[in-house]
C-alpha cells in the first residue's frame, strides 16, 4: 500500500516537472527576451499561452507537499528540517513570480508592468533551481532520517547544484517546445522558427548538462549512480531516445509529436530518479515501507487520489483543450 | 505577544518568530479567501440577472468583478501556497507526528482547490467565445469548490482544536479514523461561521467600493447593483452569523473550558459570571473592564446560575499566560463589537429597504456601508485570533504544545524579515493594481477595450511597429 502512494506521489512529482516547469521556462524565456521593444512578441506569447493555464499547473505541487506530509510525515519534516533554506527560498521564488506574473497582465502603465515583469521572470529561474537542489539533495542521501542534516551542504553539493541547473535547463527546454507549438498554431512563422531554435539550444544545452552529470553522480553520489546505471538504465534510455527524437522532429515534425516526446523525456528522466530510489524515500536509511502513515491514512489518500483522476483529468483536459482551441481569451 | 507557557521552562528562541510569521502570512491570506470563496457567488448572481433579463449592466458588473476575482485569486493561490511550505518549515513538529492524522483534509482541499483554479481559468477567460449558460455553470463549479475547499481546510483546524479520531500508540500516531478526524466535534459550525464569514467580508467590502460612488451622486442602474447584489447577500448573512456564533461560543464552553475562561475573562471558576467588555487581566484579576452582571453565565448556560470554569481550573502548567487571555479577551470584544455595529447596519438595512424598495440614499447609511467592509474585515481577523490564540499554549488541545512543534533550525527572524519584505510588495502591489484597473474603467465606462489580466491585454505599446521581426 505504501508503494502504490509513493508511486501517486511520484506521478505528482512528474505532473509537476512536465506542467509546472514548461511554466517556469516560459519565464526563463521571458528573462532572456530582450528589452520591451524587442522582447515585445515573445512576452506576448507566453503570456497567452501561460494565463490560463498557471494557477492549474501549480497546483501539483500542493497536491505533492500535502501527500508527501500525510502519507509520509516523518519523511516530510526530514526534508523540512534539513532543506529549510532551498525551501524557503522558493516559496518566495512562487510569492514574486505569482503575483508578478497576475499584475503584469492588470497593468497597462509601462513602468509597472516592466518591474512586474522582471519580478515574474527572475523568479521563475530562481525557483526551479532551488527545486532542483531539493531533489539533489533528497537523491543523493543527504537528508537524515531524523532530519536536521546540514543546512548548507544538503543542497550545496555537486549533485544538488546538477539537479539546479538541470531543472533550470529542462524547464527551459520544455517552455520552448511548447511555446513553438503555440507560435505555430497561431501562424506566427517568425516566432515559430525563434522558439524552434530555442528548443533546439536549450535541448542540446540540457543533453549536455545530463552528460556531465554522469561524471558528477559518479563522483559525488556512487549509489545514485549505480542504480541509476542499472534498474534505471532503460527509463533513462527511453528518455535519451525520446529527447533526441524531439530534437530531430523540431523543425518537420507536427507539435503534438513533439511535444509529446519532450515529455516523455522528462518524465522518464524523473521517474528514473524514483525507481533509483526505490524502495528508499530517503537516501539507504529511511524505506517508503517504514517511512509511511497508518494504513487508514493511506487509504484515504488512495481514495482521494482516485477521486482527483475521476474529477481533475477529465477537467485538465477541458482546460487544455478549450485552450489548444482558442476557445479562452 | 510573548506566550510563552510552562513557567520555569525557557521557550525555543524560535518559537516567537516563528508564530509571528505564521500569524502574518495567515492573516494576510485569510483577506483573500473571501474573494475566491464567496465574491464569485456574487459575480453569478449578476451574470444569472444578466442573462436571465437580459440587463448588460448587470452583465459588464459580472465581467469586471470576475477579473478583480482573478487577481485576488492569484495572489491567494500564491500565497496559500506559501503557508504549505509553512506547516514544514515552522512546525516540524505538528507535521511529523500528526501529518498522518490530520494532512488528509488538506489532500481534500488541494482536491477541490485543483477544481477551483481550472474552472475559475474557464470561467475568466471563457467570456468571449464559449456558450453563456456552459460559461456561467464553470463559474458555478468555482463557487462550489471554494465551499468544499473552506469545508477541508476548517476540519483540520477544528481538529486542532477539538482532536478526535486518532489512537496514541508510544507517542505515535498508531491508527487513524478518518470520519472521526474530519468531522471532528467543532468541524460543522466553526465551517458554517468561516463560510458566513466570507460571504460578510466579501459582500461588505465590494459593496462599500460601491456606496462611494452612490455618496458622489452615482445612482444609475450599474452603481445600485453593484451595491445591492453584495450588501444583500452579506445583510442576510449578518444575521445567521450571530445565531452561528452564538452556538459555537456555548460549544467552547461545554469543550473548551481554558478558550472560554479567556474569552469572557475568567479568573476563578464560579457561577453568577458577569460578562466584561473590554478590561484587562493583571495580576490574576480583571481590572479597568465594565461589567454586566451575571450575564456570561446567562449566556453560557441560560440561567444566572450557570457555573464557568475559570482560569483557576486549568492546570498550572498548561495555563494561558495573562498575555494570551487579554490578547483573546480583547479580540474577541473586537469581533463582537464590529459584528455588532455591521447587525446594526444590515437592519437599518432591511427597515428602509422594506420602506422604499429601492437602493437607500440616506447618506449616514451609504457613509455606514463604506465603512462595513474594513470593519468585516476587523471583524474576520480578530476572529481567528481568538480561535488560533485562544488554543495556546496548545497548538493540538491536549496533545501537542506549540513549544514542541515549533522548528529549531535556521533563522526564523531572517526569514520573517524576508516574508514582510516581500508580501508588503505584494500587498502595495495588489492594492495598486485594483485602482488601476478601478480608474481605468470609471474612466472609459465600457470593457470595450482590453480585458485586463488576460489575453487580449497586450503589454503596451513600445514605439516599435507591430510585427516587426525581430525575434
Amino acid at each position: 500500500m505504501s508503494t502504490v502512494i509513493a508511486a501517486i506521489l511520484f506521478i505528482g512529482v512528474i505532473a509537476y516537472a512536465l506542467f509546472g516547469g514548461a511554466d517556469y521556462g516560459a519565464g526563463f524565456w521571458d528573462l532572456t527576451a530582450g528589452g520591451a521593444g524587442r522582447g515585445r512578441r515573445v512576452r506576448e506569447l507566453i503570456n497567452l499561452s501561460l494565463s490560463p493555464v498557471w494557477e492549474a499547473n501549480h497546483t501539483w505541487l500542493i497536491f505533492c507537499l500535502v501527500t508527501i506530509w500525510t502519507g509520509f510525515p516523518e519523511a516530510f519534516t526530514a526534508i523540512t528540517t534539513t532543506l529549510y533554506i532551498p525551501l524557503g527560498l522558493a516559496a518566495l521564488g512562487i510569492v514574486t513570480r505569482g503575483a508578478g506574473f497576475a499584475f503584469r497582465h492588470a497593468l497597462t502603465e509601462r513602468h509597472g508592468e516592466r518591474i512586474s515583469g522582471a519580478a515574474f521572470a527572475c523568479s521563475s529561474v530562481l525557483t526551479p533551481f532551488f527545486f532542483g537542489t531539493i531533489a539533489g539533495g533528497i537523491a543523493s542521501g543527504r537528508v537524515p532520517s531524523r532530519g536536521h542534516g546540514a543546512p548548507l551542504t544538503g543542497w550545496l553539493n555537486p549533485t544538488s547544484l546538477l539537479g539546479g541547473i538541470l531543472a533550470v535547463t529542462v524547464c527551459a527546454y520544455l517552455a520552448a517546445v511548447f511555446l513553438t507549438g503555440q507560435a505555430q498554431r497561431r501562424g506566427d512563422t517568425s516566432l515559430t522558427r525563434a522558439f524552434r531554435r530555442r528548443a533546439l539550444g536549450a535541448g542540446v544545452g540540457a543533453g549536455l548538462v545530463a552528460l556531465v552529470g554522469v561524471f558528477v553522480l559518479h563522483a559525488d553520489s556512487p549509489r545514485l549512480f549505480r542504480r541509476l546505471s542499472t534498474v534505471g538504465a532503460p527509463l533513462l534510455a527511453v528518455s535519451g531516445l525520446c529527447g533526441l527524437a524531439a530534437l530531430l522532429l523540431l523543425r518537420r515534425g507536427r507539435p503534438s509529436v513533439v511535444r509529446t516526446l519532450a515529455a516523455l523525456a522528462i518524465a522518464t528522466v524523473v521517474a528514473g530518479w524514483g525507481v533509483a530510489q526505490y524502495p528508499y524515500l530517503l537516501g539507504t536509511h529511511l524505506t517508503i515501507q517504514h517511512a509511511a502513515a497508518p494504513p487508514a491514512t493511506l487509504w484515504v489518500l488512495l481514495v482521494v487520489s482516485c477521486v482527483a483522476a475521476a474529477l481533475i483529468a477529465p477537467s485538465l483536459l477541458l482546460l487544455y483543450t478549450l485552450q489548444l482551441r482558442r476557445r479562452l481569451g | 505577544m510573548v506566550l510563552s507557557a510552562l513557567p520555569g521552562v525557557a521557550d525555543p528562541p524560535q518559537l516567537l518568530p516563528a508564530r509571528e510569521q505564521m500569524a502574518f502570512t495567515l492573516g494576510f491570506h485569510i483577506i483573500l479567501v473571501p474573494f475566491g470563496v464567496a465574491f464569485t457567488f456574487m459575480m453569478l448572481i449578476c451574470q444569472y440577472r444578466a442573462l436571465r433579463r437580459h440587463d448588460p449592466q448587470a452583465l459588464l458588473l459580472a465581467q469586471r468583478w470576475s477579473k478583480v476575482a482573478a487577481v485576488l485569486f492569484a495572489v491567494g493561490a500564491v500565497s496559500g501556497t506559501v503557508l504549505t511550505f509553512e506547516m514544514g518549515l515552522l512546525w516540524p513538529g505538528l507535521m511529523g507526528p500528526y501529518g498522518s492524522a490530520f494532512g488528509f483534509p488538506f489532500a481534500i482541499e488541494g482536491l477541490f482547490f485543483f477544481l477551483e483554479a481550472i474552472f475559475m481559468a474557464i470561467y475568466i477567460y471563457g467570456w468571449k467565445r464559449l456558450p453563456p449558460w456552459p460559461h456561467f455553470f464553470t463559474g458555478v463549479v468555482v463557487t462550489l469548490a471554494g465551499i468544499g475547499g473552506t469545508a477541508a481546510v476548517i476540519a483540520v483546524n477544528s481538529w486542532m482544536n477539538q482532536p478526535a479520531g486518532i489512537v496514541m500508540r508510544n507517542g505515535r500516531v498508531a491508527e487513524v479514523i478518518p470520519s472521526r478526524v474530519f468531522f471532528n466535534g467543532a468541524f460543522w459550525w466553526e465551517m458554517v461561521h468561516m463560510l458566513l464569514a466570507a460571504y460578510i467580508v466579501a459582500g461588505f467590502l465590494v459593496a462599500g467600493v460601491y456606496a462611494v460612488d452612490l455618496l458622489r451622486g452615482r445612482r444609475d442602474h450599474y452603481h445600485r447593483l453593484g451595491f445591492l447584489v453584495p450588501f444583500t447577500v452579506a445583510a442576510i448573512a449578518m444575521p445567521l452569523q450571530f445565531i452561528v456564533g452564538d452556538t459555537i461560543a456555548r460549544q467552547v464552553y461545554d469543550r473548551e473550558p481554558a478558550k472560554f475562561a479567556a474569552i469572557e475573562l475568567v479568573p476563578t471558576t464560579g457561577d453568577h459570571v458577569p460578562e466584561t467588555l473590554g478590561g484587562l487581566y493583571i495580576d490574576g484579576k480583571v481590572r479597568y473592564g465594565i461589567p454586566l452582571p451575571d450575564i456570561a453565565s446567562f449566556l453560557a448556560g441560560f440561567r444566572s446560575s450557570a457555573v464557568i470554569k475559570g482560569l483557576d481550573a486549568i492546570p498550572a502548567a498548561v495555563r494561558p499566560t495573562e498575555a494570551v487571555v487579554n490578547v483573546v479577551h480583547l479580540a474577541f470584544d473586537v469581533m463582537v463589537g464590529s459584528a455588532t455595529l455591521l447587525l446594526l447596519l444590515s437592519l437599518w438595512f432591511g427597515w428602509l429597504w422594506w420602506r422604499r424598495r429601492e437602493v437607500p440614499t440616506n447618506r449616514w447609511f451609504l457613509r455606514g456601508s463604506t465603512v462595513a467592509g474594513l470593519l468585516a474585515l476587523l471583524s474576520l481577523e480578530s476572529g481567528w485570533v481568538v480561535t488560533e490564540v485562544g488554543r495556546q499554549p496548545w497548538t493540538v488541545v491536549g496533545l501537542l504544545l506549540t513549544r514542541d512543534a515549533v522548528a529549531t533550525q535556521g533563522n526564523l527572524w531572517l526569514l520573517f524579515a524576508t516574508v514582510l519584505a516581500i508580501y508588503a510588495c505584494v500587498g502595495a502591489g495588489a492594492l495598486f493594481v485594483l485602482r488601476a484597473m478601478r480608474r481605468r474603467w470609471s474612466e472609459e465606462g465600457t470593457d470595450a477595450v482590453a480585458v485586463p489580466y488576460g489575453p487580449g491585454s497586450a503589454p503596451a505599446p513600445t514605439g516599435r511597429a507591430p510585427g516587426a521581426d525581430d525575434v
